[in-house]
């Protein structure tokens, strides 16, 4: 069955770079500059500390299934929490994979999808995983 | 300060529609809060404190309260942390009460999403431009039913909990659901009927998931020497608390809720213990969220809940721990998708003794309702109350 199509994500200002970088096939991640952790979704503001101090850093794009789903809609999907080797849990879809292959502790790399606005046009593509 | 003992609840009314096709949520709204007043031997003008929260249509209060005809309001609160915003409201009233800020209190929860044909846990949602989590979330096909059903796959793979576990909820709910005649689903349904029905998101099977219902319900909430004045059974604030669970900047645990944080608190301020507890009101948007939340709330040790939960151990009459002994949202209802409201009401009914004669507790003196709402497994907003028949 085909994929679905996916929603294009709605670009702040403050988030560009993240999603200009996704067009480029490339994961970025935040990084709290005074604690040393990775954090995720980016933001202009450190969760841990609430320092502005941070910054967006690329993220290897490996990680390992901490919990999974599959919505049985009319065009299932695998929803995942992929824990990536910085830390965060990065909530995504696992793609390119039989759903019943799926298993917790599964090793998946990043893989971006195409999306699309509500007019059809082309949006940012968004991270999803596969099998490593 | 301390809340105990300082706010009662006086009044309280569940609208008996389960589909509401032909009124408004605003009318229900009038229709619940005219329902409690009844009950509370009360008036609209005896309302000076209005709480309600984002199923009320308009800007917080301001609509509903000009609807309602609440000209005599010293305090509103739209406090909306989603289904538990309900026993949050109680727990604000009562530190309004305490404060001197009102005396009687209203809230009102109403929606009609049968009516509008909701796809309520599986359905994509819009993103909203200024909601930070939506662009990361919402493309990934982010819904109700995966939220929690994520929290499921990952408490099954650490405490090997199983979905025959996690239908015994349901059954128990079924077996108090057959004695509500208001119930959208009366008929008692065994493990495998539940284990055997669709699965909806794995492991969730569609009787995992609560019913989606229109209706509402409210509550009056007086202080304690208005209570006592009244013909009704007083029923005291004893315990309450609050949490908000979110994402803990991307390092999210699903094997717990916020009940872990806001049960604490409000044991603490009750000064009892989960073993004093006769009868459990437990939100109950899908099995799971059952199962979790008697975990965080010391109900049984974290990881022990598909045991807890087994052989019938929440059914009245049967188990150690009655639970929604109306049915609750997986047979009962789930107004507004909003199901902390009918989650005080039961308990209200049962510590008055005015449960059905066949899920009544019996010497039901003091009782725990508790909510989550919102998504379990992204973020989530917790409310707890321990309430006690004086």
């Amino acid at each position: 069955m085909a994929e679905r199509i996916y929603a294009a994500p709605i670009v702040d200002p403050s988030m560009k770079p993240v999603w200009d970088a996704a067009a480029e096939g490339r994961l970025l991640i935040g990084l709290c500059k005074d604690t040393g952790r990775h954090f995720y979704y980016p933001r202009g503001a450190s969760p841990f500390t609430l320092s502005p101090n941070v910054e967006v850093v690329q993220a290897t794009g490996r990680g390992t299934i901490y919990s999974y789903t599959v919505m049985r809609v009319a065009q299932p999907y695998a929803c995942a929490y992929v824990e990536l080797e910085e830390g965060p849990r990065l909530f995504t879809n696992i793609v390119d994979c039989a759903f019943e292959e799926i298993r917790i502790g599964m090793k998946v790399r990043v893989v971006f999808r195409p999306t699309q606005d509500a007019e059809g046009a082309a949006g940012a593509p968004v991270p999803m995983f596969a099998p490593a | 300060m301390s809340l105990r003992g300082r706010a009662c609840i006086v009044g309280a009314y569940e609208h008996p529609t389960r589909k509401a096709e032909d009124k408004s949520v605003a009318q229900l709204h009038a229709e619940v809060a005219f329902g409690a007043l009844q009950d509370a031997g009360l008036s609209k003008d005896d309302i000076d404190g209005y709480f309600c929260a984002g199923d009320a249509p308009g800007m917080g209060p301001l609509a509903m309260a000009d609807y309602l005809g609440l000209d005599r309001l010293s305090h509103v609160d739209s406090t909306d942390i989603g289904g538990s915003s309900y026993l949050a409201h109680v727990a604000h009233a009562a530190a309004a009460i305490a404060l001197g800020r009102c005396n009687i209190a209203l809230i009102t929860l109403a929606g009609r999403p049968r009516s509008e044909g909701m796809a309520t846990g599986t359905g994509a949602r819009a993103q909203n431009a200024q909601v930070p989590d939506d662009p990361f979330e919402i493309p990934m096909g982010r819904t109700v039913a995966g939220s929690y059903a994520m929290c499921a796959m990952r408490h099954m793979h650490e405490f090997g909990t199983t979905s025959e576990d996690l239908a015994w909820i349901k059954v128990a709910a079924s077996h108090h659901a057959q004695h509500n005649p208001h119930a959208m689903l009366k008929k008692v349904v065994t493990v495998e009927e539940v284990v055997n029905s669709p699965l909806v998101a794995d492991p969730l099977h569609r009787l995992d998931c609560c019913v989606i219902s229109d209706g509402g319900g409210a509550l009056i909430v007086a202080r304690p020497e208005i209570a006592r004045s009244l013909k009704r059974p007083v029923i005291a604030v004893r315990g309450t608390g609050e949490a908000i669970k979110g994402q803990f900047g991307g390092y999210p645990d699903l094997t717990f809720s916020g009940a872990r944080f806001s049960g604490a608190r409000a044991f603490a301020e009750a000064g009892v213990t989960p073993a004093d507890i006769r009868y459990a009101s437990i939100y109950d948007s899908f099995t799971i969220t059952v199962l979790i939340q008697l975990e965080d709330l010391g109900f049984c040790a974290k990881g022990d809940g598909g045991r807890f939960v087994r052989d019938g151990n929440l059914i009245s009459g049967v188990g150690k721990l009655p639970f929604n002994t109306d049915g609750g949202g997986l047979c009962n209802n789930h107004p507004a998708n909003r199901g902390g409201m009918t989650k005080v009401i039961e308990a209200v009914r049962q510590l008055r003794g005015e449960a059905h004669p066949a899920v009544q507790v019996a010497d039901c003196g003091l009782a725990l309702a508790h909510g989550t709402g919102g998504l379990l497994g992204h973020r989530h907003g917790s409310a707890t109350l321990i309430l006690e028949r004086e």
